[in-house]
């Protein structure tokens, strides 16, 4: 016999769809089926089943090989690792619980190390643009029963977020949105003719690097002022009527991707973005929000802003929290040399820093904790492999609307194998001993 | 006015943070007393004294104050923070937050530094002879009050953001600038010889840019406003004059909307 267990979250994006349904076997040890969710969420709880998987620490011997470690042997050599540090680096924390993004600043105020999520390399810029000039947004819920103008900036739903504009942007029926994909016009702003841009009434194909000027013009177009013949390869004309349509609307969102956070002006492209949210609320009702990635990176925004004060690349090394990204961001602290420890959870840094950045991990002590064998590691030189989130464990986390969801548990992990905050758990009551503090 | 020569002979693993290299911490102390100064090599408290070695004595106040950094300091932080008079000389290349909101007296970095060089600088002067990073009199993170004070002349190029959130004073670059001149700059002057590459003058409310070589990309924000014969840091030229950024919030003076304006020379 099976059970089936109905309104799972899944631990993918940051849509965290909450209507997933997944089959298990009767002595909730196996998981055999998922529904409902994308082909990469199926994957992901799919994943959890493997049976080459890791499960227990393995520490990088001399030789290149690896030897499997204890529980408690990783928990020695991870706080000793950070005790010592005169300048650690946590980085990470998005695919983890909120519970467990809490225990590791605990351990980070007393390490006191630079801590950082994957915002870092993702939406960082977005949060700087925020501190700057503020963010008129909403919920997923409010653009599903309300939005009737989609405009998708730099970001690609239809492969990054896959179920995202069927259960909330474009094709549901909402409250005042009946007629669903109908009762919307979608614009779509990308130098490449994605599958999200093949959908929408209209592409800006504009010119890779030139958003910046392009959210210009658009603000320039809705105060009716002089614009030069093109903008970003964009007529003037176009840019003009796509002023209109979003003018038009009786609700209108900006979502937007990587596209523009981390191309050519980054956190000013989500600025002037803003800004642009801003002057369109003059005539009529406009949000913007950002695509977000993993599954929890909101959340641990949300647990180092509460905790912290600062979103993201916080610095705590001189015992109170400093913030200025450039300088106490991830890749700059790995390139510049300015760390000589990492500890890297819940994300892959490995697979997507710069080259150089990884080498700098490569070069200091390292500890990984990553329930998959990833290049972050194959890098680091202790790998603990920890149960699942929102598969083998629930826990808290943040939407991409900052709205907070809890994950369920649906399978046991493997037998004798930690959750994430088991193992922060173990470093902090060592730490704690190493440093002298009650 | 008394000369403190600091020379470093035990460079730091990682990256120094020395707050206290500025002529108002160094102001009536002696030789000794200098090196017991903190800094900091991340979250390992020390004293300037364990790197560097410290030569002469200083003036009674920091006006009277002259520091003189030589070895390699690459990877110190923060030289002239705060520093309100007095004179700091670094001999060779600096890191990150040269004359972070200084007041005043006099910085001369004979190589580059690094990013936030100048952030919210309020007075004083500062000459880079190399070549200057990203954030060069800008606002520091989350500020919205950039440089409001002094003149900085960079020989060099200087990298992208500088002058962001201005208020005031006049950077003056003498080669190249990266990206984001002034962006959201309410007041100040940005002089740059050579040339500058797009995004000048983005959300600029009001101030001055004069770009002596080619821009690559303009604001379509910034809308023609005729030609008009300057004199700029000593040199007479036309100049095209545009306004903006009209997409930008502007106050208004005695009726009239004010603009940032960009100069661009012909």
């Amino acid at each position: 016999m099976t059970k089936t267990i109905t309104d799972v979250i899944c631990p993918f994006c940051g849509t965290l769809c909450d209507d997933v349904e997944v089959v298990v076997s009767d002595d909730g040890k196996k998981l055999l089926e998922v529904a409902n969710a994308c082909v990469i969420g199926t994957e992901k709880f799919l994943h959890s089943q493997e049976p080459d998987r890791v499960t227990r620490p393995r520490l990088r011997q001399e030789d290149g090989s690896w030897k499997t470690v204890s529980y408690e042997e990783a928990a020695d050599y991870t706080a000793k690792m950070l005790a010592k540090a005169k300048k650690p680096l946590m980085y990470g924390w998005s695919s983890t619980n909120c519970e467990a993004q809490s225990i590791g600043n605990e351990i980070a105020e007393i390490a006191k190390s630079c801590c950082d999520n994957t915002a870092a390399v993702c939406h960082g810029t977005t949060l700087i643009a925020v501190q700057d000039i503020g963010l008129p947004s909403c919920t997923l819920g409010e653009i599903k029963n309300r939005a009737d103008r989609v405009i998708f900036w730099g970001c690609n739903p239809a492969h990054a977020h896959p179920r995202h504009m069927s259960r909330y942007s474009i094709f549901p029926r909402g409250f005042f949105t009946g007629k669903g994909q109908m009762s919307r016009k979608m614009v779509v702003v990308d130098p490449r003719c994605t599958d999200t841009a093949k959908m929408a009434d209209v592409h800006l194909q504009i010119q890779q690097g030139h958003d910046y000027e392009l959210l210009d013009a658009l603000r320039v177009a809705l105060k009716g002022e002089w614009l030069p013949d093109s903008v970003a390869g964009i007529p003037a004309e176009k840019i003009r009527e796509v002023a209109d349509i979003m003018k038009s609307g009786r609700f209108g969102i900006i979502f937007f991707g990587m596209g523009v956070t981390q191309s050519l002006s980054k956190n000013h492209n989500i600025d002037a973005a803003i800004a642009l949210t801003k002057d369109l609320n003059e005539h009529t009702k406009f949000s913007i929000m950002p695509m977000r990635g993993h599954y929890n990176v909101t959340g641990s925004g949300e647990v180092f802003a509460w905790q912290f004060g600062f979103p993201y690349s916080v610095d705590l090394t001189r015992g109170f929290a400093r913030y200025n990204p450039g300088d106490s961001s991830s890749v700059d602290l790995l390139t510049r040399g300015e760390v000589d420890a990492m500890f890297t959870i819940g994300s892959d840094p490995g697979a997507h820093f710069p080259i150089s950045a990884v080498k700098g991990i490569a070069k200091v002590d390292s500890v990984c904790i990553d329930p998959h064998m990833t290049p972050t590691s194959g890098v680091s030189k202790l790998h603990v492999p920890v149960a699942f989130n929102g598969v083998e464990c629930g826990g808290n986390c943040y939407r991409m609307d900052n709205v907070p969801i809890d994950c369920r548990k649906v399978v046991e992990p493997p037998e004798g194998m930690l959750t994430d905050q088991e193992f922060l758990t173990m470093v902090l009551d060592r730490l704690k001993k190493l440093k002298g503090v009650a | 006015m008394e000369t403190v020569t600091i020379t470093m002979k035990n460079a730091p693993a990682l990256f120094l943070e020395a707050d206290t290299i500025s002529p108002d911490a160094f102001a009536g102390k002696s030789a000794a007393q200098i090196a017991e100064l903190p800094v900091f090599e991340g979250n390992n408290p020390s004293t300037l004294g364990k790197y560097f070695e410290i030569r002469g004595g200083a003036g009674a106040t920091a006006a009277d104050t002259k520091i003189v950094v030589s070895g390699d300091v690459a990877k110190v932080k923060y030289i002239g923070f705060k520093m309100t008079g007095g004179e700091v000389v670094v001999e060779k290349s600096t890191d990150q937050y040269v004359g972070a909101w200084m007041k005043g007296g006099r910085i001369t970095v004979k190589g580059d530094v690094a990013a936030f060089a100048g952030t919210a600088m309020k007075g004083g002067e500062m000459v880079i002879e190399g070549n200057a990073g990203n954030y060069l009199g800008a606002a520091y993170r989350g500020d919205w009050r950039g440089m409001s004070g002094g003149k900085i002349l960079v020989k060099g190029n200087a990298g992208s953001d500088t002058g962001m959130y201005m208020l005031g004073g006049e950077i003056t670059v003498n080669g190249n600038i990266d990206v984001h001149v002034m962006t959201h700059a309410e007041g100040g002057t940005v002089i740059v010889r050579g040339n500058a590459k797009s995004k000048v003058g983005g959300q600029m409310v009001d101030g001055n840019i004069y770009i002596f070589g080619t821009i690559d990309v303009m604001m379509p924000g910034f809308k023609p406003n005729g030609e008009v014969e300057l004199e700029v840091g000593g040199t007479k030229a036309k100049f095209a004059h545009f306004i903006g950024d009209v997409g930008e919030r502007h106050k208004k003076k005695k009726g009239q909307v004010v603009y940032g304006n960009l100069y661009k020379k012909i």
